[in-house]
């Protein structure tokens, strides 16, 4: 059984966000291993990148009211912990440097997207 | 000419005394965490964690005579070790995931017990997402079970960041040269540049703290009890389930109780103001509480009686020294580990980004403990309120027949259940769950629940509606 004792398992392939819809709550893996994929513009889905134990997804919808930007599906059985938005915002409120684990994701996310973009642009020229 | 002599005069007495009150954390400062339970980790860890983000050298010596490798009493800070449905998001948002090895039992759902029936509360989102563990390494029969503490797991985090477990006990602080120093058991001592004070409430240490700067006095508490029982694992999942058992019972001076499965044990926990043998003793043999129970259940030699912080009298700081967790502020009767992380972080964030002055603490600590002081005032009437409500036969039919309806049905508001599952896993503030006892749906559907608990029923037993997909 993997590992962690907290919040829900999933089954190999099973969704547990999808893109496109709304959501209110982000996500942090406790055992196993998430898929995070995207809708490509030829259809079908493009891997994104694989999330182990301690990773967080869906942490836009915490931030923003826009609709989920990827898929996340478990690769394997996986185990994965629900954080509720408004439960996170009331504790960022009291403790605002509880963002801040979040931001140094969102900002490791952004750089790893710069330099995909970089390198998409050097195979394109 | 004297003038202007007096005011250079003036203005290096000015320097050295803005030197002498200097109240900041340099590299080198060494800072002393009397107590590594929860709120001695969890100040370390964030100061620690604080630290390093801001390229700040300190050095952490926790002082702490348990060693939560041990079985029984030796190992344990005593507690019914449930960790909060929001600690736990909490924890995971900052990146720290309880293993399987320190998670006895990750619940689902809480049972609520009474004579008039018992109903099933479902968790609102269909996951485990509270932790029942234990604090040290299980009950003192627990022999070569596989668990770890979860008091020690935090330490092995802490450890891991720089800060050194002195395992010592320290028997006084003073205040010398402007700086605490503690007396440690050995007949030795330290000086401190920041003495943290986390050893709770059932240490003689906090009754010996009047020789510190502020007028700190020790918290008001009273008793609970806790006691182990054995059975086999499979015989506890077959009775008790995932869930943890609660009881609202018409018993003289009876206040909270729960039965909590943990592997092969099963622990019992008991608070209120006015807690005696007489009382476990009425409880344990009362007969909703014997049908809970697992058949094969044995009591082992682990009980205790331990001090519930009921709340503090005076501000819990003052220049260089700070109490966190239950030496200082703490939820009533509810989500204490969750407290102690509340308090040691906003300690610790003082400590680091303000200064460690009676007036940094005042200005960036204090505003986290006053919001659970105000808290718990609303919580002391939620809990009077739920006292009359469960003496009366009428009014727990009613809290039964409004719960059970809500979790029959797919689509109904779940008032009375978010009411109780709130009240009993302490997940939300007090506020908020007095809130939800003024909106017109609660109060509507509880005055037809008490109109239909007037017209005489069978005794009925609630399943829950089936898990959404
Ligand atoms: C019956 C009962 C049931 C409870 N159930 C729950 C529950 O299910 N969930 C929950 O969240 N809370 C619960 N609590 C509350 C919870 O136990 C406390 O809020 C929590 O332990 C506070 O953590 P702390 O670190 O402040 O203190 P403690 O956990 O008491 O830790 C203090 C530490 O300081 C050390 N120490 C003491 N004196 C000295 C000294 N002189 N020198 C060095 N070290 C010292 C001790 O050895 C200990 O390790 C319960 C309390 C009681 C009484």
């Amino acid at each position: 059984m993997v590992g962690g004792a907290l919040g829900k398992i999933y089954r190999n392939g099973e969704i547990i966000i999808e893109q496109g819809q709304t959501g209110d709550s982000m996500f942090v893996v406790q055992g196993g291993r998430v898929e995070v994929l995207q809708n490509s513009l030829k259809g079908g889905l493009q891997h994104l990148a694989f999330l182990d134990s301690g990773d967080f997804f869906g942490e836009m919808a915490v931030f923003e009211k826009e609709v989920r930007s990827a898929t996340v599906r478990a690769a394997g059985e996986a185990r994965v912990l629900r954080i509720d938005k408004k439960a996170l915002l009331t504790r960022i409120r009291e403790d605002p440097l509880l963002a801040v684990n979040l931001l140094k994701t969102m900002s490791h996310r952004i750089r790893h997207l710069n330099e995909e973009v970089a390198r998409h642009r050097k195979t394109h020229l | 000419m004297h003038s202007t002599q007096k005011s250079v005069a003036d203005s290096f007495s000015d320097f050295v005394e803005s030197e002498e009150k200097d109240f900041t954390l340099r590299d080198g400062s060494r800072i002393a965490v009397v107590g590594g339970g929860p709120a001695g980790s969890f100040f370390s860890y964030f100061l620690l964690k604080m630290a390093q983000a801001i390229d700040l050298e300190l050095e952490v010596d926790i002082f702490e005579p348990r060693s939560f490798g041990y079985c029984g009493p030796a190992g344990c800070n005593h507690c019914g070790g449930i960790v909060s449905e929001s600690l736990v998001q909490t924890l995971a948002a900052e990146g720290i995931v309880l293993p399987r090895s320190v998670v006895q039992r990750g619940v689902e759902s809480y049972v609520v017990h009474m004579d008039v029936g018992d109903v099933t509360i479902e968790s609102p989102v269909h996951e485990r997402r509270i932790a029942a563990l234990y604090r040290g390494n299980g009950p003192r029969e627990g022999g070569d079970s596989e668990l770890e503490s979860f008091d020690g797991y935090l330490q092995n985090l802490v450890t891991g960041l720089g800060a050194r477990v002195v395992p010592e006990l320290i028997t006084g602080v003073e205040h010398r040269d402007d700086r605490p120093y503690l007396k440690y058991g050995d007949g030795k001592g330290g000086q401190y540049d920041l003495v943290a004070m986390a050893a709770g409430v059932n240490s003689n240490i906090i009754n010996m703290l009047n020789e510190l700067p502020g007028d700190y006095l020790p918290p008001k508490t009273t008793r609970g009890y806790i006691c182990e029982f054995r059975s086999t694992k499979e015989e506890i999942l077959r009775i008790l389930g995932r869930a943890v058992h609660v009881f609202l019972l018409d018993i003289p001076r009876f206040e909270f109780a729960a039965i909590i499965p943990k592997g092969q044990f099963v622990t019992v926990v008991m608070v209120g103001e006015d807690l005696d043998q007489e009382l476990v003793h009425a409880f344990l043999n009362d007969p909703v509480v014997r049908r809970t129970f697992p058949t094969n259940a044995t009591p082992c030699v682990c009980s205790c009686s331990p001090l519930i912080n009921l709340g503090a009298r005076k501000r819990p700081y003052g220049d260089r020294v700070v109490m966190v967790g239950d030496s200082g502020i703490t939820r009533l009767y509810k989500d204490g580990i969750g407290a102690a992380f509340r308090t040691g972080k906003a300690a610790a964030t003082s400590a680091i980004f303000h200064g460690v002055s009676a007036g940094d603490f005042e200005k960036h600590f204090w505003p986290t403990c006053r919001n659970i002081v105000n808290d718990n005032r609303v919580g002391k009437v939620m809990f009077a309120t739920n006292a009359i409500m469960k003496n009366s036969r009428l009014t727990r039919k009613a809290m039964l027949r409004m719960a059970q309806k809500e979790q029959e049905k797919e689509n109904a508001r779940p008032h009375m259940s978010t009411l109780l599952w709130n009240m009993f896993t302490g997940s939300a503030p007090y506020v908020e769950m007095f809130r939800g006892t003024l909106r017109p749906g609660f109060i509507y559907n509880l005055l037809l629940s008490v109109g239909a608990a007037l017209v005489p029923g069978r005794k009925k037993t609630a399943q829950p509606r089936k898990k959404a997909a």
